[in-house]
């Protein structure tokens, strides 16, 4: 069972993956992200970690990917165009990945003293996360809380209007 | 099909599909040409680095290694955060997301 | 699977007699009888309602962008069924070893899923909003995901005192735990959440978008919102999906904040020597606290008016969520110097 869910999941990881790179309008690729991060997050679940499987789709695919659904609502994102830029950087990006990838799957696939997962290998529980973050790892635990609240001012400060905004907006338009 | 009722993955499988995942972050972030698909497909590295983290965390028992994709998802959120704001900024003043237009400091 | 398809299709039966309770109870407020014609008392008229919201005609309108229209009804119905699966409808009961029988998914994170399923919800509305192509869908639906994501922040925030007081997620420990004295010892009371419960209340109003949070549908303010130009079953999918909401709200409040299954009188009543008539009698005051939960629900959207947005945010960032942090740095203090 275990394997059956694996391959059904990594499967649609690899799909949502390969059709954001696909797709030409950026909500169909923020959907498919989606899609790749909820099969992520019982991926999460078969190896044991269930409370960062449940935060994965709260946070993620709950609050992030409404994010980026927002703004590509707001801006009425369209569909890609194909230009020269682009045309290079398929023909330059494509082998130099195919690259990487070759290397860091040899160093995996030659790795000894990987092991195997196993459903019955038992499920980390909440409360010994919480062990560890808050005694062990509770100043970066702080320093991520300050992190976010100046993430939180910083986005406020540049996304909000100003007064500038509002005289260079009516200017534009010609009115007073 | 009694092959598929079984109970043991290797982990370097999972790995793999990490690396993989990685890889075609990489790919997404070269070849597109929108604003926001850029962005998500750093989005989707970070994703594949966090499957990474929790295969060792379930290797080794060691909790740290949740905890980091924790953080991990932290630092992703304040970043997401921040850089759609400076999307919106972006296309407050240039009127186009199209990576192609915005690639001088010329307005 | 055959717990699935009960609990299923009572869940549905439940939604379509909410409507109906909905309809009467207003009715009642406004000084006129609800639907009375149908039926003794009304009460088959939301099988009538079924049956013209399948025949009526299915239009869709030509410039909508079909993939999401098509999938964001089935998005916001699927996930306000699917939270219903972790919730325990009755006392711990095992035939022969099986796990328990009144919940179909006993999780360790139990909670945790209520909230995820409750953000990914959130897409069932921006979707339909965006796909529908027209200027009154797209603002209603934004309107409507950024009141929907603002207090899922106190929402959560909110159930943190609780969950501190029992220690684990898993909805039936906390309802065990809530489960010493009859009614001193539920949440609410006893437990010092009752802080806790009406910033819950609010939040969760907030979240299903009902008044006096529902601006976002308001028909006369933006001619229907997110649905605007969605018809038949569709629309009735959103409809079901608002209520099915309704109802898991008001089983995660029972559950959480009063005792859930636990009779109030607790230990005052000797539990019976049959079986099946004290399981019959956990699933009685479920269902009795559940339905006091909807009266107060229809009851507050027959009485209050509506907030204008600006208000609404400015409600949830301000008050709400500083407030549900406030409950949360009170409650550790209790429970530390306890």
């Amino acid at each position: 069972m275990h394997l059956l869910f694996f391959i059904v999941f990594a499967g649609f990881c690899l799909a949502g993956a390969i059709n954001l790179l696909l797709q030409s309008h950026p909500i169909n690729s923020a959907l498919s992200l989606i899609v790749v991060m909820v099969s992520l997050a019982v991926l999460y679940l078969l190896l044991g970690a269930e409370f960062l499987s449940i935060a994965q789709v709260i946070v993620y695919a709950g609050a992030i990917m409404v994010l980026f659904t927002f703004v590509i609502m707001l801006l009425n994102a369209s569909r890609e165009e194909r230009t020269l830029g682009s045309r290079a950087a398929l023909r330059v990006g494509f082998p130099s990945v195919v690259a990487i990838l070759a290397i860091i799957a040899t160093v995996i696939l030659h790795t000894q003293g990987l092991g195997v997962a196993r459903l019955s290998d038992g499920i980390t529980s909440t409360e010994e996360l919480s062990k560890v973050i808050f005694t062990d790892l509770l100043l970066p635990f702080e320093v991520t809380s300050v992190l976010i609240l100046i993430a939180i001012l910083g986005a406020v400060a540049m996304a909000g209007h100003d007064e500038k905004d509002l005289h260079r907006n009516s200017e534009r338009t010609g009115e007073k | 099909m009694n092959v598929f009722f079984s109970q043991e993955v290797p982990l370097s499988w999972y790995l793999l599909l990490s690396a993989v995942l990685f890889s075609l972050g990489v790919v997404g972030f070269l070849i597109k040409r929108n604003l926001i698909t850029v962005f998500m497909s750093i989005e989707l590295m970070l994703n594949g680095v966090n499957l990474s983290f929790v295969t060792f965390a379930h290797q080794w028992h060691a909790v740290k290694g949740q905890i980091f994709v924790f953080f991990v998802m932290m630092v992703a959120a304040a970043e997401a955060a921040v850089g759609l704001a400076i999307i919106i900024a972006v296309f407050r003043a240039r009127a186009t997301l199209a990576v192609d237009r915005i690639d001088r400091m010329k307005l | 699977m055959l717990k699935v398809a009960v609990v299923t299709v009572v869940m549905l039966l439940a939604v379509a007699y909410t409507v109906l309770l909905e309809r009467k109870l207003v009715g009642r407020i406004q000084n006129r009888w609800g639907p009375s014609r149908v039926g003794p008392f009304g009460l088959l008229q939301p099988l009538v309602d079924g049956a013209k919201s399948f025949l009526k005609e299915d239009i869709i309108p030509t410039g909508v962008y079909r993939p999401l229209y098509l999938l964001a009804p089935i998005l916001a119905l699927g996930c306000a069924l699917i939270s219903i699966g972790v919730v325990p409808f009755g006392e711990p009961l095992s035939i022969a070893g099986s796990p328990p029988l009144f919940q179909i998914a006993n999780v360790n994170i139990g909670l945790l899923v209520i909230l995820a399923v409750t953000s990914i919800g959130v897409y069932g509305i921006a979707l339909a909003g965006w796909s529908s192509n027209s200027k009154y869908s797209l603002l209603g639906a934004l309107r409507s995901s950024a009141q929907m994501v603002s207090y899922e922040l106190a929402l959560g925030l909110s159930l943190v005192g609780v969950v501190m007081r029992a220690g684990s997620f898993n909805l039936g420990k906390i309802v065990e735990q809530q489960a010493t004295q009859g009614m001193l010892t539920w949440n609410i009371f006893g437990g010092m959440q009752f802080l806790a419960f009406f910033i819950y209340l609010m939040a969760a109003y907030a979240e299903t978008n009902r008044s006096p949070f529902d601006l976002p549908e308001a028909e006369s303010e933006l001619t229907g919102g997110y649905h605007t130009e969605y018809s038949s079953m569709k629309f009735a999918m959103f409809f079901m999906a608002e209520y099915a909401n309704m109802i898991t709200v008001g089983c995660v409040a029972t559950l959480l904040f009063f005792g859930g299954w636990t009779s109030p009188f607790g230990d005052l009543i000797p539990p019976s020597e049959n079986v099946f008539f004290d399981a019959g009698l956990s699933i009685f005051w479920f269902v009795l606290k559940v339905f006091a939960f909807l009266f107060l629900y229809v009851w507050v959207r027959g009485t209050l008016p509506r907030f204008r947005y600006d208000q609404l945010m400015n409600f949830g960032w301000r008050w709400l969520m500083p407030l549900a942090i406030l409950n949360i740095v009170a409650t550790s203090l209790w429970l530390a110097y306890r």
